[in-house]
């Protein structure tokens, strides 16, 4: 009987204990979008995108840590259109998140990886990718770009960006 | 001496362990078990014993931390004395150790010894399996460069696909929303900490019924295992005609996995250590990731499911594959254990050897990427040029300029993803080629919005000029009965 007392005691005990283990360990989930996600982000003036080419831009992670490194800083690209309309475009391929490349010779961002393609726009041209690259919320302000970032898009989690687009349609 | 022997005593009285070690390395074995098939279980301990050690020594200079750790990896390939060596020891065991896993696996199904009463023994060693895979790739990320930082967005990519849980599961994979700092500690969390006491749990029950239910004896043929009557079968076997572990067969072991360390230490001296490659820094593009060599089928099999399948197989693959390993000795507890009466076991062996062994060798190759500097640094092939018209060999400077060369090889040389071009020009006609450049289609892209008409005639005229002597093009028969058939074919070279 007392052994069952004790038995049912480190029980009640160890059920108490694991609630603020579990909750220390989904943390990275819990935390949700601090509010660093919330912020517009500048990608620099618009003199560095010309019309009609698509270049680099990198941005801070809006929430870091001091030992991020050179993990922080994250790349992407931005598309002038027509010196009007902009697009920006992560840097991660659809299919399984390398870093694309954009050809500006045969208006083609390459993956490294498996080999997916897409146009200028942004829509998949071919190979494995089943949608188009991902597209950052953005806005244009003071003659600068900004965008909404700090989260690694996916292809199983589409809104991983703020208020993503759902990429263009296929050509 | 004497000293050593009083030691001993004095130690034995309070211990008491001398009498069941004893008992353990003199245990009996059928005589036939003594064999050297039977040693990669040994070996793969002893792997396992290498990489503990030299993982300690690397963790008294490696920085977990997203910031560091690559400086602190070059700080022990380049300032301490032999920190080269020791990482090379770390990485090379990594990959005899997965090695030295799968043999002793393939050596086990081959020989029955998953079957009844061993079961417990097999699904013990599949959980092995398991957690030395997972600590090739955790130790991967350690390495913490280029290739690790893409490849954790690929396993980020991977995990995202599955219904519902997805994105949680992308954030408790990688300690937040995105790669950084929190996605390094918590690998080395797991490849330090947790996965090690996993292995080492499932090492010590491994061991333990090894040693309950002894070695599995030589398989013969015609030999059935039966539940009612092999425990009698096997303790006569071992009993009449058994020989005592210690040394019979120890010594084969013993040798095997003196020859593995040396075969380690070999590699990490002729080979040196893995990497680091590029540092983690995603802002730098210019890089083609990769997996280390025991993924490299994985990496290659995603580059040919069609995407609609995709999802789909990267979630169910794995599962039925692990329960189908677990499941086994249940499927096939009893009957033949030698491999001569197993046709379909040793037909499975070879099948799932071609195919890893495959994949792995377009994995290496990846014909399926685009070469990303191939239009830059492989030149046109001077026979492709000479005798052309001005307007051919300006298609041919178009030809380079759009990166056709990166998917499209020209005399071996270029991309591999679409079909090479050296005699495109006998498989489509001038209007073909016209179609499929400005249209696409058949996975290739459309580049009609990117040529201008004077630059699409002109590489239609460099192609048309690509095809092998004494043959001549492909030709629209319908528009040699329209236009004379003088008109329209263009003359073999």
């Amino acid at each position: 009987m007392l052994v069952k007392i004790g038995v049912f005691f480190n029980f009640v005990v160890g059920a108490i204990l694991a609630v603020p283990i579990v909750r220390y360990l989904m943390s990275p989930v819990a935390r949700g979008r601090a509010g660093g996600y919330l912020d517009w982000l500048s990608l620099g003036g618009l003199d560095q995108f010309p019309a009609g080419q698509t270049r680099l831009a990198t941005y801070r992670n809006p929430v870091r840590n001091g030992w991020d490194g050179e993990t922080a800083d994250i790349p992407c690209w931005v598309r002038n259109v027509d010196g009007q309309s902009f697009q920006v475009f992560a840097i991660n391929c659809a299919h399984l998140g390398c870093p694309v490349r954009w050809f500006p010779e045969s208006n083609l961002f390459m993956c490294p990886c498996h080999g997916g393609v897409y146009y200028q726009d942004g829509s998949q041209a071919s190979g494995p990718p089943p949608r188009g690259l991902f597209q950052y919320s953005h806005k244009v302000e003071d003659g600068k770009i900004f965008i909404r970032a700090g989260e690694t898009p996916t292809t199983g989690s589409p809104t991983a960006l703020l208020k993503v687009g759902k990429g263009p349609s296929c050509g | 001496m004497r000293l050593i022997g009083r030691l001993g005593s004095w130690l034995d009285a309070r211990l008491q362990l001398g009498k069941p070690i004893r008992e353990t390395a003199e245990h009996a074995v059928p005589r036939d078990s003594a064999s050297w098939f039977y040693v990669f279980g040994s070996a793969a301990l002893t792997a396992f014993g290498l990489q503990l050690v030299t993982g300690i020594l690397l963790a008294t200079v490696y920085v977990p931390s997203a910031g560091e750790a690559w400086n602190s990896l070059q700080v022990l390939n380049h300032d301490i004395a032999l920190g080269w060596f020791i990482r090379g020891l770390h990485g090379w065991g990594s990959n005899f150790m997965v090695a030295i896993v799968l043999i002793h696996m393939v050596q086990v199904f081959l020989f029955g010894a998953y079957k009844y009463p061993r079961e417990l023994t097999w699904m013990l060693g599949v959980m092995l399996l398991l957690v030395t895979l997972g600590m090739a790739f955790t130790g991967q990320v350690l390495r913490f460069d280029q290739d690790a930082y893409w490849g954790l967005g690929i396993g980020a990519s991977i995990v995202s696909r599955v219904p519902f849980a997805g994105p949680w599961l992308v954030n408790l994979l990688l300690g937040g929303p995105i790669i950084a700092g929190a996605t390094l500690s918590r690998f080395f969390a797991m490849h330090v900490f947790l996965i090690p006491g996993l292995l080492i749990g499932f090492v010590c029950l491994h061991v333990l019924l090894v040693l309950k239910l002894g070695v599995n004896e030589w398989p013969v043929p015609g030999r059935i295992v039966r539940r009612a009557t092999y425990l009698q079968e096997y303790h006569q076997l071992t009993h009449t005609k058994g020989v005592p572990f210690v040394p019979y067969a120890v010594w084969k072991d013993i040798l095997f996995s003196g020859f593995v360390l040396l075969s380690i230490a070999a590699c990490a001296v002729f080979f040196g250590p893995f990497g680091p490659g590029g540092p983690p820094d995603p802002t730098i593009i210019q890089t083609a990731p990769r997996p280390d060599f025991f993924f490299l089928w994985i990496y290659a099999v995603l580059a040919f499911l069609p995407p609609a399948a995709e999802t789909p197989l990267l979630l169910t693959a794995p599962v039925v594959g692990i329960a189908l390993l677990l499941l086994l000795p249940f499927i096939a507890g009893e009957g033949e254990k030698s491999w001569k009466r197993r046709p379909i076991a040793v037909f499975i062996v070879l099948l799932t050897a071609v195919t890893l062994g495959s994949f792995t060798q377009l994995g290496l190759h990846t014909p399926w990427s685009p070469v990303m500097d191939a239009w830059s640094s492989m030149p046109i092939p001077r026979a492709y040029l000479h005798g052309r018209t001005a307007l051919e060999r300006r298609g041919a400077i178009v030809f380079q300029e759009k990166q056709c060369r990166n998917c499209h090889s020209l005399d071996g040389q270029g991309g591999k993803r679409g079909p090479a071009l050296d005699q495109v020009a006998l498989r489509l006609t001038g209007d073909q080629l016209v179609r499929q450049i400005i249209q696409g289609g058949g996975n290739m892209p459309a580049y009609g919005k990117n040529l201008s008409p004077a630059e699409a005639t002109a590489v239609v005229a460099f192609l048309h000029t690509l095809y092998p002597e004494g043959q001549a093009p492909a030709r629209d028969a319908a528009q040699d009965l329209a236009l004379g058939a003088d008109q329209a074919r263009t003359p073999p070279r």
